[in-house]
C-alpha cells in the first residue's frame, strides 16, 4: 500500500490523529505561553531570578520524554479536586510538553523586553507612564516580535514531541509512528511522520509571517479591548483543558498495555471479556511505553494490564533471575501484592521470552539446532539487539557470556527492526520474541535455548486489588481467562496483526469467540 | 500660594549615587513661571541629574526640590510627570505607534476622548510647522530627524503642562536643521509662555533661547543670570563657552 492510498482509506482517522495532535500542541503552546510571558516578564523586573528560572527550563529540556512520562505519571497532583500532573494521557502528555516548550518562550520574552532603547523606555517613565502602562503599552508591543519568536520555536519543538505523547496514550500522530516501528511498516510510520512533519512546516511559516509582520513595524495597539478578549481565549483555553481533564476516568474498569502488537491483542482480549462479563464500561489505555503501564498502575490510572513474570521478577523488582516458572510465579505474586496492592492473577497460558533468531537458510545450511550450536560458528557474524536487550544485565552481557559468545559486531536498534535486518542479511543474529508474528513472515528460525538462560515471561493478567473488591465479577472473567493462549496461538494472532495488517480488535473477538468466551 | 513667581525650586540639593560619587553639589536655583532657564555645561557637569530631579526620574539624596510650592518627594511621581512635558535627546518616540498616536500618549493615559485626541494631535502637528494630513499617519522611522524632533516637543505639549524639561532637544541634528529649528522653537515658546527648563552645551542654542543661564561645573552651578552676564563673567568656565560664543558667531561673518 502506499502512502496515498493508506491516506484515502483512513482519512478518517487520519483526520481525528491530526485533530488530536493539534490539540496536543495548542493547549500545551498555550499553556506554556500563559506561563512563560509572566515568567519573562518577571525576570526582566527581578534579574536576580533569571539565573535559576532559566536554569530550571533549561534542565527541563534536556530530560528525555519517556524519562520525563515516567516521573510525571506517579505524581498525582490535585488542584481544587482536578488532576493537573499524574497518570497516562494527555493531561500528562501536556504537562510534558509544556515543560519542553517554556525555555524559548521565557528566553525570548526576557531578551525581548531587555532589548527595548532604554532611551524610549526612559520617555514613557518621563512622560508620567506606571509600570503597568510601560510594560503594556511600551515594552510588550516593542517586544512582540521577539516573543513571537520564541512562540514559533516553541510550537515547533511541541509538534515533534507530541509524536512522543502516543507512547503514554494521548492520541495523535504518533500512534501511526509507533504503531508502523511495531509492525515494521514503513507507510505506517510515514504515515505519522509526514503529517506531523507538515503540521510543523506550516505553524513555522505562520508564526514566521506573523513574527515579520510585526518586526516589519506594524502599528500593534494593544488596547484594553484586546486585552480582555485575549483573556477570555485564554479563560476558554482553561476550562477546555478542565473539561477534558474531568471528563475521563472515574465509575470505568481502564484496562492497559504495553506499546507493543502482542500487548495491544491481549490488552483487547482482556478488555472484551471484561465487557461482556461484567457489563462494566471499559476504557482502554493502549500503547504505554517503558514501564509506564507498571506506572500508570501503580497511580490507579488503569485497573488491569498483562505483565510477564520475568519482566516483573527482574525490571520491576528488581531481583536476581529464577529458572523456574512456577518459583518466578510465586515470588512476584507475593511481592506484587505485599508492596504494590497488586495482585497477579491466573497466567493466560503463553511465554514470551526472548527468541534467538538467525535466517532459516543459515540454520539449514550450517545445521543449527540450538543456541550452543550458533556460538560455535558465530566469530564472523554481527548481532542486531533491541536496546532492552542491550542495556539489561540478563540481557545480552549475560547471554553472551553464558554461550561464548564473540560477534564481530553487534548493532543497537529498535528491537521491531530486528526482525527486518535480519532477514535482509545486515545482521545474522538477533534476540526478538517468542511470539512475535514476524518469525513466520520472514521465515526466522528460533535457536533452543539449551543452557536454560532466559528466565520464564510467563503472560499474567496483573490487577490492582481495589479494582477486584470493587467489581467482583472481575476475578471470575480473569479465572476464565487462565490457560486460554497456548505460544503457538499467540503468534497466530501476532502474526494476524502485524503481518496480515488485521485489528487487534477483531482478531481478538474472533479468538475469543472461537474459545467460547463471547457469543 | 507660597511661590506665585516660582514654579520650581531647587534647596539645597545634592544628589549621590550609591557608589558615593557626588553628581551634584548644594544647588539652590528658582525658575520663574514663564521664563526659560538654560542649564548649560559639559558633559558630565550635573545638568540632565538637575533635570532628572525635577520630575522624580531621581530622587535627591538631601535637600529638596519643589514643584508648584510642593516638594517633589510628596507628589505622586506619575501625577507629577504627566504635568510636566519630557523631550529627550534621542526623542524616544514610540516606534509601534503612529505621529498621531505618539503625540497622544499621556491626553490617552489622561483618558481624554479619542476625537479630542485626535483634534489635538493635529493642531499640535500644525504648530511645530508639520502637516498633518500628511504625517499623523505615519510611523517615527519614516520622518528626518528634524521632523522627529518637532513631533518629540509636540508630545511634551500635547496635554498642555504648564512646565516642559528638554533634555538637548536638537543634539542630534546637524547644524543647519538646528538653526532653524531653534528660532521656531523660540518663537513658539513666546507664543506658549510655558515655563521651560532646558539642557544644553552649545551655548549658541542657550542664547537663543535662553532667559537665563545657569552655568554648572562638576555638579556645582557656577553662575546664574542672563545671557549677558556670562560674557562679561571673569570665571574661567565662563569664559571658555564664552570664547566658544564669539568663536561660532565669527563663522557665518564676511572677513
Amino acid at each position: 500500500m502506499t502512502l496515498l492510498e493508506f491516506f484515502t482509506h483512513n482519512s478518517g482517522e487520519l483526520g481525528e490523529l491530526v485533530l488530536e495532535h493539534l490539540f496536543l500542541v495548542v493547549v500545551s503552546t498555550g499553556i506554556a505561553v500563559l506561563i512563560g510571558v509572566p515568567l519573562g516578564i518577571l525576570l526582566t523586573r527581578k534579574p536576580g531570578l533569571s539565573k535559576p528560572i532559566l536554569g530550571f527550563a533549561n534542565i527541563m529540556q534536556t530530560v528525555p520524554s519517556l524519562a520525563l512520562f515516567g516521573f510525571l505519571i506517579p505524581l498525582n497532583i490535585y488542584l481544587f479536586n482536578v488532576k493537573i500532573v499524574g497518570g497516562i494521557g494527555a493531561r500528562t502528555a501536556i504537562v510534558a510538553l509544556v515543560l519542553y516548550s517554556l525555555l524559548p518562550i521565557i528566553r525570548n520574552t526576557f531578551t525581548g523586553i531587555s532589548n527595548v532603547d532604554p532611551a524610549i523606555r526612559e520617555a514613557g517613565r518621563g512622560m508620567g507612564m506606571t509600570d503597568h502602562q510601560l510594560l503594556f503599552q511600551v515594552e510588550l508591543p516593542l517586544a512582540l516580535g521577539v516573543i513571537i519568536a520564541g512562540v514559533r520555536v516553541a510550537t515547533v519543538i511541541c509538534v515533534g514531541t507530541a509524536t512522543i505523547a502516543a507512547a503514554i496514550d494521548a492520541g495523535g500522530l504518533g500512534r501511526y509512528i509507533f504503531r508502523g516501528l511495531r509492525a515494521n511498516d514503513n507507510v505506517l510510520i510515514l504515515a505519522g511522520a509526514v503529517p506531523a512533519a507538515l503540521i510543523a512546516l506550516a505553524a513555522d511559516l505562520l508564526l514566521g509571517y506573523l513574527e515579520k509582520t510585526i518586526q516589519a513595524g506594524a502599528a500593534v495597539k494593544v488596547s484594553s479591548r484586546k486585552l480582555l478578549w485575549t483573556g477570555a481565549a485564554a479563560l476558554l483555553v482553561f476550562l477546555g483543558v478542565a473539561y477534558f481533564f474531568l471528563g475521563k476516568g472515574a465509575g470505568r474498569i481502564a484496562v492497559g498495555s504495553k506499546d507493543f502488537t502482542e500487548q495491544v491483542i491481549v490488552g483487547e482480549i482482556l478488555a472484551q471479556a471484561i465487557e461482556a462479563k461484567t457489563g462494566a464500561e471499559v476504557v482502554r489505555r493502549f500503547d504505554l511505553g517503558g514501564n509506564l503501564a507498571h506506572d500508570a498502575l501503580i497511580a490507579g490510572e488503569i485497573d488491569a494490564y498483562v505483565e510477564y513474570t520475568g519482566t516483573g521478577l527482574l525490571a520491576i523488582l528488581k531481583e536476581k533471575p529464577l529458572a523456574d516458572p512456577q518459583e518466578v510465579y510465586r515470588r512476584v505474586k507475593s511481592e506484587y501484592a505485599k508492596r504494590f496492592k497488586l495482585e497477579w492473577t491466573e497466567p493466560l497460558g503463553f511465554n514470551n521470552t526472548f527468541a534467538i533468531l538467525v535466517r532459516g537458510e543459515d540454520a539449514k545450511k550450517l545445521n543449527l539446532k540450538t543456541v550452543s550450536d550458533a556460538a560455535k560458528v558465530s566469530a564472523q557474524w554481527r548481532a542486531g539487539f533491541g536496546q532492552d536487550f542491550m542495556s539489561r544485565a540478563d540481557g545480552y552481557p549475560g547471554f553472551s557470556k553464558a554461550y561464548g559468545f564473540h560477534f564481530e559486531a553487534t548493532r543497537e536498534m529498535d528491537l521491531s527492526l530486528t526482525y527486518r535486518a535480519l532477514a535482509e542479511n545486515q545482521v545474522d543474529l538477533i534476540a526478538g520474541n517468542s511470539t512475535d508474528g514476524l518469525i513466520s513472515r520472514y521465515g526466522l528460525f528460533q535457536l533452543d535455548d539449551d543452557r536454560h538462560y532466559f528466565p520464564p515471561y510467563d503472560a499474567v493478567p496483573v490487577v490492582r486489588q481495589a479494582a477486584l473488591e470493587k467489581y467482583p465479577a472481575l476475578r471470575e472473567v480473569l479465572k476464565q481467562l487462565g490457560g486460554i493462549l497456548t505460544v503457538d496461538e499467540m503468534r497466530k494472532l501476532n502474526f494476524a496483526v502485524d503481518s496480515e495488517k488485521r485489528q487487534a480488535r477483531d482478531v481478538a473477538r474472533e479468538f475469543l469467540r472461537q474459545k467460547q468466551v463471547l457469543h | 500660594m507660597a511661590s506665585q513667581t516660582s514654579t520650581i525650586k531647587f534647596q539645597d540639593v545634592n544628589f549621590v549615587l550609591p557608589g558615593g560619587k557626588k553628581l551634584l553639589a548644594n544647588l539652590n536655583l528658582q525658575v520663574a513661571r514663564g521664563e526659560t532657564l538654560v542649564l548649560l555645561g559639559r558633559s558630565g557637569s550635573g545638568k540632565t541629574t538637575t533635570m532628572k530631579l525635577i520630575n522624580r526620574l531621581i530622587d535627591p539624596t538631601s535637600g529638596q526640590v519643589e514643584v508648584e510650592g510642593k516638594a517633589t518627594l510628596e507628589w505622586d511621581p506619575i501625577k507629577l510627570r504627566r504635568r510636566i512635558g519630557y523631550v529627550i535627546q534621542e526623542i524616544g518616540l514610540f516606534p509601534h505607534l503612529t505621529i498621531e498616536q505618539n503625540i497622544g500618549v499621556v491626553p490617552r493615559l489622561e483618558g481624554w476622548e479619542p476625537d479630542r485626541i485626535a483634534q489635538r494631535a493635529r493642531q499640535l502637528l500644525n504648530l511645530v510647522g508639520l502637516d498633518a494630513d500628511r504625517f499623523a499617519s505615519r510611523l517615527p522611522r519614516e520622518l528626518s530627524g528634524g521632523q522627529r524632533q518637532r513631533v518629540g516637543v509636540a508630545r511634551a505639549l500635547a496635554a498642555d503642562p504648564p512646565v516642559i524639561l528638554l533634555d538637548e532637544p536638537f543634539g542630534a541634528l546637524d547644524p543647519i536643521t538646528r538653526r532653524g529649528i531653534q528660532q521656531e522653537f523660540k518663537t513658539l515658546q513666546q507664543e506658549l509662555g510655558k515655563t521651560m527648563v532646558f539642557v544644553t552645551h552649545d551655548i549658541a542654542e542657550a542664547f537663543v533661547l535662553a532667559t537665563r543661564i545657569a552655568l554648572l561645573k562638576d555638579g556645582e552651578m557656577i553662575l546664574l543670570g542672563p545671557p549677558a552676564e556670562l560674557l562679561e563673567s571673569s570665571d574661567p568656565e565662563a569664559r571658555a563657552f564664552a570664547d566658544c560664543f564669539h568663536g561660532g558667531q565669527s563663522i557665518g561673518r564676511p572677513a
